[in-house]
């Protein structure tokens, strides 16, 4: 680069100084831009002698040879910003003074080039028109620009066309009117407080709340300690008084007890109510006795069941009287009441001071009990009260029986609606009991004849035993007694000095006398001579004899049947009979209790079929019959009672039977 | 008669500062010491037994009560001498669990008639002698 450099140096070394010196007036130039030159082509100039040391200066011709004291010399150029080739001195005429005037301001431009453009600002008018006439030209030929100023010229033409098949058309949907809506809900509710805090308030409050604090732990351990003592004594007797707090519970226990109850012996309420032995159809006639529950309470333990009786309204609820027959044994007694729907405890307990010889529900109201005891008390107890004192104790009154009151029956109420009852007892009297107020009033109604073997002067003393009572169900005035020494004596309430009608039934105690429920004339009896005797009361000599191989306790007869009925005896046998089935032979003899237990009473369930049997050891158990022992005959039209029962296969019996003996 | 066991105190700290022992006055010292003891053992007995929360009117609900005392208390024991920013600590609590506006007020002694939303109200005392008041109105 250097060489060829060097050797334009070399060339124009000189030419560039006579440029410079020839121009020095015109050039606008530099004296830096001269000096740097001059400078540089110096640098190069010492380079290029020093490569090129063998070569001559050339001169060219017309330079002017200068001295080296005058190449040294400093010129000194000064640059103006006037124009050389302006004029200085112009002169003008003046036509104001008439001479020539010079002319100070000269102008000092001068154009060097000059060259005219051809951009137009495209808002001014000029370029409108340009842009206007392109786009006619264009529009000609292609639409290509999308210029804002083409589609609005396109537009303008658009609008006018097409006015055969172009429709306008405009709809305005219906705008709902405003509608102002305002809504204030309630605000939260307040309430003013006020109050004051002092230290001594705050200590006041601080001293009561801790007496409060000590206060209720001496209530929480007082009533800790009573909880459970009731709740022990609760299981035990339950009919004591117990605690308020407690009361309520009792209520639920209750039913808790049931259920459990019910739980346990669930098969047993099942059989109750559904079994029907279906092997009675392969015995024929014969029926058994299927045990249900079994009722005892443990502190009758040594007492044995001397009177058993069911409640008409409430059906699974039955008493138990207990005491002893034993003249030696005599001790307290008790009262049960046991509900079929809780088979493990009493319902309603009551001690007696001497043993229960016998006991009556009244029919309507099923509360009212009377009760008659051993040593010649009547009592009358009162099952809504809570205590365990009967409401009428006959103790203290005057005409109370001497001796032991076999049974007591109730009455229709008297014409002054009292209730009132009529006892039987060892001393021969037959003694009706009228509830007036507090006490008992009593009446005489007969006494027992006495019997012939008696001498006459001890006839007033020895009494005729009267052993049980019943009345009429239809005729309520008629009634029987049976006596100790198997007399049977018919009465009336109306006749107090005789007995209509004297039967010999039999040679032993009679234990038990009943009028049928149906026949109006029929009635039944047993005794200790190991008989059972059916009755018409209008024959002397009994219908029916029957005999069982022991002493014979108790007979009933069934209230849904009239021929009926079921006997219990000493060793432990309940015998069924009906005498529709079976003139002869009981259909069912079943020993219902383990040996050496007695049978002493037997009562029917009113509704349910079902028999009660209480022994000498307390217990009571509950049997049901099967179905051949049920079966209701079937009614004839003529023969019809109004209480919807058979009559006519007795009244045959009766009209046809002739005594028989087995 | 009354002045001697206090001028004889007096006359036994005395003694006692100097180092004497005088049976008798120290006697009579002890008796009387023991007693402003036990004034002093009451007072602590009571500020400590006293000092249990114990809410005494509300009608809140029970887990808003509970929750309540709870941040009282924290708040007053955090700043047992300075009942304002204990009271700005619940109110802010409050304000952000349950809603503003609350409003507390802490002191020892102090009437106050207020009006409050209904179920939104805890007047307790704690610490002996500290009450505080709050509740909600906007």
């Amino acid at each position: 680069m250097s060489v060829p450099h060097k050797v334009g140096i070399v060339k124009s070394k000189q030419a560039p100084n006579v440029n410079t010196h020839q121009k020095a007036a015109v050039a606008k130039g530099v004296k830096a831009i001269g000096k740097k030159k001059d400078e540089e082509e110096g640098l190069d100039t010492a380079e290029g002698e020093e490569w090129m040391q063998g070569k001559t200066l050339v001169k060219p011709p017309d330079q002017l040879d200068l001295t080296e004291a005058e190449l040294n010399e400093e010129i000194t150029r000064v640059l103006k910003a006037s124009n050389p080739n302006a004029p200085q001195n112009v002169v003008r005429y003046s036509f104001k003074e008439g001479c020539y005037k010079p002319i100070v301001f000269v102008d000092q431009m001068a154009i060097h080039f000059e060259l005219e453009g051809n951009l137009v600002h495209k808002e001014s008018d000029e370029g409108r028109r340009l842009m206007a006439k392109q786009a006619e030209v264009d529009d000609g030929g292609g639409d290509e620009r999308p210029d804002n100023v083409s589609i609005k010229a396109g537009k303008r033409e658009q609008k006018l066309t097409n006015q055969f098949n172009f429709n306008e058309r405009a709809s305005q949907t219906l705008n709902n009117a405003p509608r102002d809506i305002i809504c204030q809900t309630e605000p939260p509710p307040r309430a003013n407080f006020s109050a004051t805090a002092n230290q001594w308030e705050i200590y006041d409050f601080y001293v009561e709340e801790l007496q409060r604090r000590e206060k209720s732990k001496e209530k929480h351990e007082g009533q800790f300690l009573n909880k459970e003592e009731d709740k022990s004594k609760k299981k035990i007797i339950q009919a004591e008084t117990q605690n308020d707090d407690i009361s309520q519970l009792a209520k639920a226990v209750k039913i808790i007890e049931r259920m459990v109850n019910q739980n346990i012996f669930d098969d047993v309420a099942q059989d109750f109510m559904y079994f029907e032995d279906a092997s009675d159809e392969f015995r024929g006639e014969k029926g058994t006795l299927l045990p249900l529950w079994t009722f005892q309470y443990d502190k009758a333990k040594s007492l044995s069941v001397t009177a058993l009786c069911w409640n008409h309204k409430y059906n699974d609820l039955f008493a138990v009287g207990l005491g002893s027959h034993e003249f030696t044994q005599q001790g307290g007694g008790m009262l049960l009441f046991y509900t079929l729907k809780n088979p493990s405890y009493p319902e309603f307990i009551f001690n007696t001071a001497s043993g229960v010889m016998c006991l009556d529900i009244h029919e309507h109201l099923s509360y009212l009990v009377a009760v008659g005891l051993y040593d010649g008390c009547v009592a009358v107890y009162n099952l809504k009260k809570k205590t365990d004192q009967p409401i009428y104790n006959s103790r203290a009154s005057s005409g109370k029986h001497t001796s032991a009151v076999m049974q007591v029956k109730w009455q229709k109420d008297d014409l002054d609606s009292n209730h009132n009852f009529i006892s039987v007892s060892a001393d021969g009297r037959v003694v009706s009991w009228t509830l007036v107020k507090h006490e008992l009033v009593f009446t005489d109604i007969i006494k027992l004849p006495v019997i012939d073997a008696i001498p006459d002067d001890l006839k007033d003393v020895i009494p005729t035993v009267g052993t049980s009572l019943d009345f009429h169900k239809q005729k309520e005035y008629s009634f029987l007694v049976g006596t100790e020494h198997g007399k049977i004596h018919k009465g009336s309430k109306y006749y107090s000095s005789k007995f209509l009608e004297k039967y010999d039934a039999h040679f032993m105690n009679v234990t038990r006398v009943r009028w049928n429920p149906f026949h109006p004339d029929v009635f039944i009896s047993c005794g200790w001579d190991w008989m059972v005797k059916i009755w018409d009361q209008t024959m002397k000599s009994p219908v029916f004899t029957f005999e069982l191989k022991t002493s014979v306790t108790d007979v009933a007869w069934a209230p849904y049947s009239s021929t009926v009925f079921a006997a219990v005896t000493t060793d432990g046998k309940v015998h069924v009979f009906d005498l529709n089935i079976n003139k002869y032979e009981a259909l069912c003899q079943q020993k219902v209790v383990s040996k050496k237990t007695k049978l002493l009473h037997i009562e029917f369930n009113p509704v349910h079929p079902i028999i009660i049997v209480g022994d000498d050891r307390g217990h009571v158990t509950s049997l049901k019959f099967s179905p051949n022992l049920r079966k209701k005959p079937k009614v004839t039209c003529f023969l019809q009672c109004h209480c919807g029962a058979l009559l006519s296969p007795l009244v045959d019996v009766c009209l046809h039977g002739i005594p028989r003996h087995i | 008669m009354n002045d001697t066991p206090t001028d004889q105190s007096r006359q036994a700290t005395r003694y006692q500062g100097r180092g004497y022992a005088h049976s008798f006055f120290f006697y009579y010292e002890l008796n009387i010491m023991a007693e402003t003891v036990d004034g002093k053992k009451d007072e602590a007995d009571y500020k400590r037994l006293h000092s249990f929360p114990l809410i005494r009117h509300t009608d809140m609900s029970e887990e808003m009560r509970v929750e309540t005392m709870e941040l009282c208390v924290t708040a007053c024991e955090k700043f047992a001498t300075n009942n304002e920013s204990a009271a700005k600590m619940i109110k802010e609590s409050m304000d952000k669990k349950f809603g503003s506006s609350w409003h507390v007020v802490i002191g020892e002694g102090f009437g106050f008639e207020i009006t409050h939303e209904v179920k939104n109200l805890l007047y307790m005392f704690f610490g002996g002698g500290l009450a505080v008041c709050v509740w909600k109105c906007s």
